[in-house]
C-alpha cells in the first residue's frame, strides 16, 4: 500500500511478477538484493560509475542503483540470475566460465548484463564510438561484426578491478561469433583479434 | 618431519576453470553484504570532514526519534577497545574506533547511525549534527619534511655494502634522479561490508577480507574477548589488493555495535568511505643515485625513499627491495624514511613497496642504459648477481635473465632502435620499453585438516581465504595430487577462522602457505594408512617454517610494452603489454595466467590513471570516487600477454611461489620508459597524466622527429 514515503509496485523480475512496497528512496538496486532476494546485480559504488549494478529492464541495461525502485514499476527487469535459460547457463556465461572471464566474480553480474545487451544493442545496429568509418552502420547493409575495439568501447562503463578486461573480451567475442552463427552470418573477425601480432 | 615427495595424480598443472566460477556467473554466490541474515539493522557509518581536531558535540538525542532508528555509537557509548590491538606491524589506532572525541585525520569515523533499514540510517546518519573543535593539520607530503625519522626496520635494516661515494666517483657515468608517486587505492570492486550478532556467547561475523584467521585473531584482541568466542567467516571476497589484509572499519563498528544493540548489525561502506577509511598506499618520494663502468656494470647503487606515515600506526612501505636484489654493486646503500602526517595510517596495497620502489630502480636502470646506449636489456643482464648482493646468501631458483631473453625475444626487442623520438604514425609518437622486477616469496606457518571419509572422499579444511586469485580451486590441485586422488574426490573448506592457524591471502604467500599445511596434512593421511574411516589428521607448518634455510626467495619477471603518445594532448594508449614470469611452479595455468594478466593491468591503471589526491587546504581525500580515482577500463586494455619461464623453489613441497603481485610491480617503469623512447622526455612523477605528457603548443603535422 502506498502514502507519501512508500509505493506499491510491481516488477516483473525475471519472468515472475513481484508486488511489492518500496520506500520511494529505495533504488531499484536496493530492492532487488533486498526485498526480492536476488544479489546478483552487485552495489560497488552506488554512484553510476563502476557498471556492477547493470542489469537489463525493458531489454535496455541500466545502472541499478541510479534507477528508483519506484521508477521502474511494471517494468520486465532482466539480472543475471535471468540470464540462463531453464537447464544451462547462456552462451555468454559459459564463455566466461571456460575463459576466465572472471577472478574475484563481483563485477562479473554488470559484465554479463551489459555484455548481453551488447550483443543485443550491436545485433539492432547501434553504432559506437568505436566503430569504424570504413565499416559504418546502415540500413539495408549487413551489420559489421564485433570486434575487440568495439567490444572494449560498449564494455567501458563497467570496471574490473581485477583486470579480468582481456578474458571478458574475449569472453563476448566468442558469444557474439556463436550468437552470429545461430543466424547464419559469419563474422570477419574474431577471438584471433585479440591475439594481436607484432611481428 | 621429513615430507615425502607428492605423488602428483595429475591435477597440478592442469588448466581448469575456477571452481565457483558456475556459481558467480549465475549470480548464486554469496558476498558479505548478499546474505540475509534475520533481524538484521543497518549501520551507516559518519565521518569526521576536518583532518585534526575533536569532536565537541554529537547531538544523537536528535535523530534517536527519527523513523527506523534503532541506536547512535559514538566515543560516548561504544564499548572500550584494547590499545594493544594492530597489524602486523604493531599497535594501530586505526582499529580504535570511537574510544574518544579525538580526530586523527578526515575521514575518522566518528559515530555509527543504526536504523531498520539501510535508507533510514543513511538519512538520520546526514541529519546528525556533529560541532567540531579544528586544529591545523598538515597533510603535506614531502621527503624533506621536519617530521621524517628513519622507518621501522619490520622488513630488515638498511643496506650499506661498500663505498657508495667512492664508486660514484669512479663511475662513467652517474644517474641522479627523483621519482614521486602518490597515494593509490586498492579498490576492489566490493565494498567493505560485515554483518555481526552474538550466538550462543560467540560473536559471529560475515566479512569480506583476506584471511578470516587473523582478523578473528586480531578481533579478539580488540574486543578483548577469548580468541575461540569470535568467528569470521568470508567465502566469496569481491577482490582485496591489500585493503581487506587488515581490519576494517565497518567490522570494528558492525561488532561493536551488535554488542550495544543486542541485535545482527551490517555495516557497508559507501564507495566515498572506502576511499577515506580503508588504508591506502601512502605517497612516496625517492632518489636513486646509480653509478656504472662503460660497459654497463654497476659500481654504486644508492636508493633514498621516503613514504607519507601516522603517528598512530607504524607501516613499512618497502621501497628499496628491488635494490637490494635484483642487481650486483660493490656499493650498495638504502634509507628508508617516513613522514608522519594527521592522514589516515597507510598499509599494503598489492605490490607494497615493490611497486612505487622499482618504478624509481627501474626508470633509472633506463637513464643509465640511456647514458650509455646500451640495450637496457643488456645493461640488466650485465648485472646479475651470483647470490643476494647484500645479504650473500643463496639465491632459491633465480630466473631472472630467462624472464628477460624470453621477453626480448616474443617482444622482437632486438629489432629496437634505442635512441628516442625516432618513430611516429600520423601525429602520434610510438616507443617502446622494459623493465626487470622481483617480489618476495615464502610461506608462512599455517595448518590444515583433512578427513578422509567413508564414501572415499576427503574433507580438506584450511583457513584459507579465495579473493579472486583461484585458491580454492589450485589448492584442490594440490590436496588430490598429495593425496593421489582425483579432485572430484576433494571437498575443501575454506574462509572460517575456526578451521584454525593460516596465512592470510597477502605478500603473494597465500597460496604458498596453505598449499604447505595441506600437503603436510595429506603425507600424515597416507602415512598413516588409515583402516578404518572417517579418519582424520591435521598438520601445522610452524616448525618446518621455523627450520627452513635462509636464503633470497623471490619472484622474477621481465616486463615490455609499446605505447603512442599524442602530444597534442598528451595521451598515452598502451598498445601492446608483455610479462614473462618466474614465479614458481604453476598449479593451473588457466588461472595463473588470469593473476598475471591482472596484475599487468593493475600496474598499467598505476602508471596512467591511479592518482589518490589530497586537498591540502581541507586535508581530506579530493576524490573519493571512481570519476575522480580513475582505474583502467576496458577501453584502456589492449591484448595483454603473460607468460611462465620453467620455475620452482626448491625447498617449497610444491615448488610454487607467489603471482599476486609481481604482475603490478616493474609495469609503471617500463611504460615511463616507453614514454621516455617515444617522446624523448623523462617522466619521474606518476600518474603519466596528460597535462605531464602534453607539449604545449604542439599541433597535429607540427611534430618535429629528432
Ligand atoms: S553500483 Fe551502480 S554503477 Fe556502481
Ligand atoms: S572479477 Fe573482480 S572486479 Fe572483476
Amino acid at each position: 500500500m502506498s502514502d507519501r514515503t512508500r509505493s506499491a509496485i510491481t516488477l516483473h523480475a525475471n519472468g515472475d511478477a513481484r508486488a511489492l512496497t518500496v520506500d520511494n528512496r529505495r533504488t531499484l538496486l536496493d530492492a532487488l538484493r533486498d526485498d526480492l532476494g536476488l544479489t546478483g546485480a552487485k552495489k560497488g559504488c552506488d554512484h553510476g560509475q563502476c557498471g556492477a549494478c547493470t542489469v537489463l529492464v525493458n531489454g535496455r541495461r541500466v545502472v541499478s542503483c541510479l534507477t528508483l525502485a519506484a521508477a521502474a514499476d511494471g517494468s520486465e527487469v532482466t539480472t543475471v540470475e535471468g540470464l540462463a535459460g531453464a537447464d544451462r547457463l547462456s552462451p555468454l556465461q559459459e564463455a566466461f566460465v571456460r575463459l576466465d572471464g572472471l577472478q574475484c566474480g563481483f563485477c562479473t553480474p554488470g559484465q554479463l548484463c551489459s555484455a548481453t545487451a551488447v550483443l543485443a544493442e550491436h545485433a539492432a545496429g547501434w553504432p559506437s564510438a568505436a566503430t569504424r568509418p570504413d565499416r559504418p552502420y546502415a540500413p539495408g547493409r549487413p551489420t559489421p561484426a564485433l570486434d575487440a575495439a568495439e567490444i572494449r568501447e560498449r564494455m567501458s562503463g563497467n570496471l574490473c578491478r581485477c583486470g579480468a578486461y582481456p578474458q571478458i573480451v574475449r569472453a563476448v567475442l566468442e558469444a557474439a561469433r556463436d550468437t552470429a552463427a545461430e543466424h547464419a552470418h559469419t563474422p570477419e573477425t574474431g577471438a584471433a583479434d585479440l591475439e594481436e601480432s607484432h611481428a | 618431519m621429513k615430507i615425502p615427495a607428492p605423488q602428483h595424480s595429475g591435477a597440478v598443472g592442469v588448466a581448469r576453470p575456477r571452481l565457483e566460477a558456475p556459481d558467480k556467473v549465475a549470480g548464486k554466490a554469496r558476498y558479505a553484504a548478499d546474505a540475509a541474515v534475520p533481524g538484521s539493522a543497518f549501520g551507516y557509518v559518519v565521518t569526521a570532514p576536518v583532518a585534526r581536531g575533536r569532536v565537541r558535540h554529537i547531538d544523537s538525542e536528535a535523530v534517536r526519534g527519527m523513523p527506523g532508528v534503532v541506536g547512535v555509537l559514538d566515543h560516548r557509548n561504544a564499548p572500550r577497545l584494547n590499545p594493544e590491538a594492530g597489524n602486523f606491524f604493531g599497535p594501530d589506532g586505526s582499529l580504535r574506533l570511537l574510544q574518544d572525541d579525538a580526530i586523527p585525520y578526515a575521514g575518522r569515523p566518528v559515530a555509527l547511525v543504526v536504523a531498520e533499514t539501510f535508507e533510514q540510517a543513511r538519512t538520520a546518519a546526514a541529519a546528525l549534527r556533529i560541532d567540531y573543535a579544528t586544529a591545523t593539520h598538515d597533510t603535506g607530503f614531502a621527503a624533506d619534511h621536519p617530521s621524517a625519522r628513519p622507518a621501522s626496520t619490520a622488513f630488515g635494516p638498511d643496506a650499506e655494502i661498500g663505498d657508495v661515494e667512492a664508486e660514484l666517483a669512479a663511475s662513467a657515468v652517474i644517474v641522479d634522479e627523483r621519482y614521486r608517486t602518490p597515494e593509490q587505492h586498492g579498490a576492489a570492486m566490493e565494498p567493505h561490508s560485515a554483518t555481526a550478532w552474538w550466538e550462543d556467547g560467540r560473536l559471529q561475523v560475515l566479512d569480506c577480507n583476506q584471511g578470516p584467521f587473523t582478523m578473528a585473531m586480531t578481533l579478539a584482541v580488540l574486543l578483548r574477548l577469548d580468541p575461540a568466542q569470535v568467528r569470521i567467516r568470508a567465502e566469496h571476497v569481491g577482490g582485496g589488493f591489500g585493503s581487506k589484509s587488515m581490519l576494517g572499519p565497518h567490522l570494528v563498528l558492525a561488532a561493536m555495535a551488535t554488542t550495544v544493540l543486542d541485535r545482527p548489525v551490517r555495516v557497508t561502506l559507501t564507495r566515498a568511505q572506502v576511499f577515506q577509511t580503508v588504508a591506502m598506499r601512502p605517497a612516496t618520494e625517492q632518489r636513486l643515485r646509480i653509478g656504472a663502468d662503460t660497459d654497463g656494470r654497476l659500481r654504486a647503487l644508492h636508493h633514498e625513499a621516503a613514504f607519507a606515515g601516522s603517528p598512530i600506526a607504524e607501516y613499512v612501505e618497502n621501497c628499496p627491495e628491488p635494490s637490494k636484489v635484483l642487481y650486483a654493486a660493490p656499493a650498495i646503500r638504502t634509507r628508508l624514511t617516513t613522514v608522519p602526517l594527521d592522514i589516515l595510517p597507510p598499509y599494503s596495497v598489492r605490490g607494497p613497496g615493490l611497486t612505487p620502489g622499482s618504478f624509481a630502480l627501474e626508470s633509472a636502470m633506463d637513464e643509465v642504459a640511456e647514458r650509455l646506449g646500451m640495450d637496457p636489456v643488456d645493461v640488466r643482464l650485465r648485472n646479475e648477481p651470483a647470490a643476494g648482493p647484500v645479504t650473500g646468501l643463496p639465491f632459491r631458483g633465480r630466473n631472472l635473465a630467462a624472464c628477460l631473453h624470453e621477453g626480448a625475444r616474443r617482444f622482437a626487442w632486438h629489432t629496437r632502435d634505442h635512441r628516442p623520438r625516432r618513430r611516429r604514425e600520423g601525429g602520434l609518437l610510438i616507443g617502446t620499453g622494459m623493465a626487470a622486477t622481483c617480489f618476495s616469496t615464502g610461506a608462512l606457518p599455517s595448518s590444515a585438516t583433512i578427513t578422509a571419509e567413508t564414501d572415499g572422499t576427503y574433507t580438506v579444511a584450511i583457513g584459507a581465504s579465495d579473493i579472486g586469485t583461484g585458491a580454492r580451486t589450485a589448492l584442490t590441485a594440490i590436496a588430490a595430487d598429495a593425496l593421489d586422488v582425483g579432485p572430484e574426490r576433494i571437498r575443501l573448506r575454506i574462509a572460517d577462522s575456526d578451521l584454525g592457524l593460516a596465512w592470510a591471502a597477502g605478500g603473494s604467500r597465500g597460496t604458498t602457505s596453505w598449499a604447505w599445511a595441506i600437503t603436510m596434512a595429506a603425507a600424515e593421511l597416507r602415512a598413516a594408512a588409515p583402516a578404518t574411516r572417517p579418519f582424520t589428521v591435521s598438520a601445522d607448518t610452524s616448525e618446518a617454517f621455523a627450520a627452513l634455510p635462509y636464503a633470497e626467495r623471490h619472484a622474477y619477471s621481465a616486463v615490455f610494452t609499446q605505447v603512442a603518445v599524442d602530444p597534442a594532448t598528451g595521451e598515452i594508449r598502451v598498445r601492446r603489454l608483455l610479462g614473462v614470469f618466474a614465479v614458481g611452479r604453476i598449479v593451473n595455468p588457466l588461472l595463473a595466467r588470469s593473476q598475471a594478466v591482472g596484475g599487468l593491468i593493475t600496474g598499467l591503471s598505476t602508471a596512467l590513471h591511479e592518482d589518490g589526491t589530497r586537498d591540502r587546504v581541507t586535508g581530506r581525500n579530493a576524490n573519493p570516487d571512481f570519476a575522480g580515482y580513475h582505474i583502467a577500463a576496458h577501453a584502456d586494455v589492449p591484448g595483454i600477454e603473460a607468460h611462465f619461464v620453467p620455475d620452482h623453489d626448491p625447498d617449497d613441497p610444491s615448488g610454487i611461489k607467489g603471482i599476486g603481485e609481481i604482475g603490478t610491480v616493474g609495469t609503471a617503469a617500463a611504460i615511463a620508459n616507453a614514454v621516455w623512447h617515444a617522446t624523448g622526455t623523462r617522466q619521474r612523477t606518476l600518474p603519466l597524466r596528460l597535462d605531464r605528457v602534453l607539449e604545449p603548443g604542439r599541433t597535429e603535422g607540427d611534430l618535429p622527429v629528432r
